[in-house]
């Protein structure tokens, strides 16, 4: 398949004084400069890397807060007891199975969105970009609970709705089974953070050249021909950003499952594992430990992207 | 364009209202239903009460609500107003300054950005215990910044990087004093992309849950996405619906309006601070 690119552009670089000379200009800046990100970058580390060091720490013992005494440690033998029980296992292929569906639909839809929101008329342009932003700024625990609302068996009005379709019926229990509970936990996601990815999509469709656009029409594409091999190569980067973001967020989905299911019916997460384990259970050794295999996940879903897709980051930030 | 193609746009743009609009326009529906309108099966009630409203704000469910409104309208904004103060130096130091140690900043505040808050929330649910940080503004206004933060930092550092900061040599060349300089020419020019910052950290501590409910037990510092879990757990109201759907309306009140006001900043802020080639 044949793409259309433009040639890199060339970057112009941040002027700097050259290596092994470092004036007193430079080494002023460098102090200021570390002077007043300083703060900052402390404050990060010290409400990221100290707790997962703690959690780190303390999943190597066999700790239960409402049993403190019997605090002993145990070495790796909490990983063992997660990696051995099908509930972890469980609880992974439910997180893998709402990111994988999610971003999926997600980034079709939201695509569709971006287009929309590009070829808007200018009159209707502001309600437009006003609608898309509302499911982003609504927090997930009210997206959830219109959701549940919506399909609850009591409350809802999509089972009197839809009736007239094969399967669904007054009495249909959304949340009574795994994959109908799952069902509307993808539905609240989706409709909350495709928002989030067609404004992404949009930034990446303003980038893509509007004279390849007239060449390729000229040439006789058609708009499907110009939408593959023009616009999606032209805005790889911004795909992929998008993708990265969402991906490592929907892997983390907690809010959405606490509010509809509590994890019932087997559609427990990672994140509520975890959370099941240290808040209700009090059980701080083995709770840690989940933690962090969900900490190492995370690690290796976005070192995966960076390698595998060549995700740039700092090109997509535009830092040189 | 055809007008046949515009036609389909605009069909397209208004399909695009619906979607974002349907699930707030039922949850607003669904607060305005009387406990025996709850189970009709129909999206409107067939008489609206303002009961549920009433119920939260001076009835029965306020000594859960008013409380939890309290704590994250203060705990939201003192976090904010942290990572703000803290962004700016940051990002006028990478925006404007050369010193190695940039690109770490930057990596970090997006390592931090993708962190699994659940395993911040597992040591914090253990230490704060012991140093009585529990249930406390404090103790979630710390962990807010990890949320913040990061976002705070990238975002303004995308916008300080537009500014022309040659202007303030200009402006100095001119005869106006350092500090004029910095007044008159500086602050109007980076005020938009910091007021832009505050309100994207502000959406996103305000839509914080597993700290609200993992790191507070009383309406000492309970926010209301933690008060919404409960309104619909606990069962000490007859039906918890109509009461939930009145306080979730109340918490979307806010960013709604802001949404309104800002919405071509917010966009401005969301799609700088992730995608610029």
């Amino acid at each position: 398949m044949t793409t259309t690119t433009l040639p890199p552009t060339e970057k112009t670089q941040p002027k700097s004084a050259p290596r092994g000379s470092i004036s007193d200009r430079s080494r002023s800046e460098r102090r200021l400069g570390w002077l007043l990100a300083g703060p900052a970058f402390f404050v990060m580390l010290a409400v990221t890397a100290y707790p997962i060091l703690q959690a780190v720490y303390e999943s190597l013992f066999s700790y239960r807060l409402t049993d403190p005494a019997n605090r002993s440690f145990t070495g790796l033998s909490n990983y063992l007891v997660i990696l051995t029980d099908p509930l972890w296992w469980q609880a992974l292929g439910i997180t893998l199975f709402i990111t994988l569906v999610t971003v999926a639909v997600e980034l079709v839809l939201g695509f569709g969105l971006a287009m929309v929101m590009a070829k808007a008329l200018s009159s209707i342009r502001p309600v437009v970009r006003a609608s898309i932003l509302i499911p982003y700024a609504v927090i997930t625990v009210v997206s959830a609970l219109a959701w549940q609302f919506a399909f609850d068996i009591n409350t809802g009005f999509v089972n009197s709705w839809f009736a007239w379709l094969p399967g669904i019926g007054t009495d249909t229990d959304w949340f009574g089974g795994t994959w109908t509970s799952l069902l509307v936990i993808c539905l609240a996601e989706i409709w909350k953070t495709t928002p989030f990815i067609s404004l992404l999509l949009l930034a990446g469709l303003a980038q893509v050249p509007e004279v390849l656009q007239e060449a390729a029409k000229v040439d006789g594409a058609t708009w499907w021909q110009r939408l593959w091999r023009v616009t999606i190569p032209n805005m790889k980067a911004a795909i992929m950003v998008a993708l990265l973001f969402r991906t490592l967020d929907a892997f983390r989905i907690f809010d959405t499952i606490f509010i509809m299911t509590a994890g019932a019916n087997g559609t427990e997460s990672v994140s509520f594992l975890a959370y099941r384990q240290t808040i209700a259970r009090l059980e701080i050794g083995l709770g840690s430990a989940v933690s962090v295999l969900l900490f190492l996940c995370v690690v290796l879903i976005a070192v995966g992207f960076i390698k595998i897709f060549k995700v740039d980051l700092s090109q997509a930030r535009g830092e040189g | 364009m055809s007008r046949r193609e515009k036609t389909w746009w605009l069909i397209g743009g208004l399909v695009l209202v619906v979607y974002c609009l349907f699930p707030i326009a039922w949850i607003v529906s669904l607060s305005f239903k009387a406990p025996s309108d709850l189970s009709n099966g129909g999206f409107l009630p067939t008489q609206f009460t303002g009961q549920n409203y009433s119920d939260i704000f001076t009835g029965s469910a306020s000594g859960l609500f008013l409380p939890a409104l309290r704590n994250s309208f203060g705990i939201c904004l003192i976090a904010t107003f942290i990572s703000c103060i803290l962004a700016m130096f940051a990002a006028y130091a990478i925006a404007r300054l050369d010193f190695p140690g940039k690109r770490l900043i930057l990596t970090t505040a997006l390592a931090v950005a993708i962190f699994p808050i659940i395993s911040i929330v597992t040591p914090l649910f253990n230490v704060w215990r012991q140093i009585g940080l529990y249930d406390t503004w404090p103790g979630l206004i710390l962990p807010y910044l990890s949320l913040t933060l990061p976002i705070s930092i990238w975002t303004m550092s995308a916008f300080f990087r537009e500014i022309p900061w040659e202007m303030e040599q200009a402006a100095q060349v001119d005869g106006a004093t350092t500090w004029q300089a910095f007044r008159k020419v500086i602050v109007p020019l980076a005020a938009p992309g910091v007021f832009t910052t505050a309100i994207i950290a502000f959406f996103i501590a305000w839509n914080d849950f597993l700290y609200g409910i993992s790191l507070t037990s009383t309406e000492a510092a309970r926010p209301v996405p933690a008060a919404l879990g409960l309104f619909s757990g606990a069962s000490q109201f007859e039906d918890p619906t109509g009461v939930t759907a009145a306080a979730a309306v109340i918490v979307t009140i806010p960013v709604i309006v802001l949404v309104l006001l800002f919405q071509r900043r917010i966009v401005a802020g969301l799609t700088n601070g992730a995608v610029k080639g």
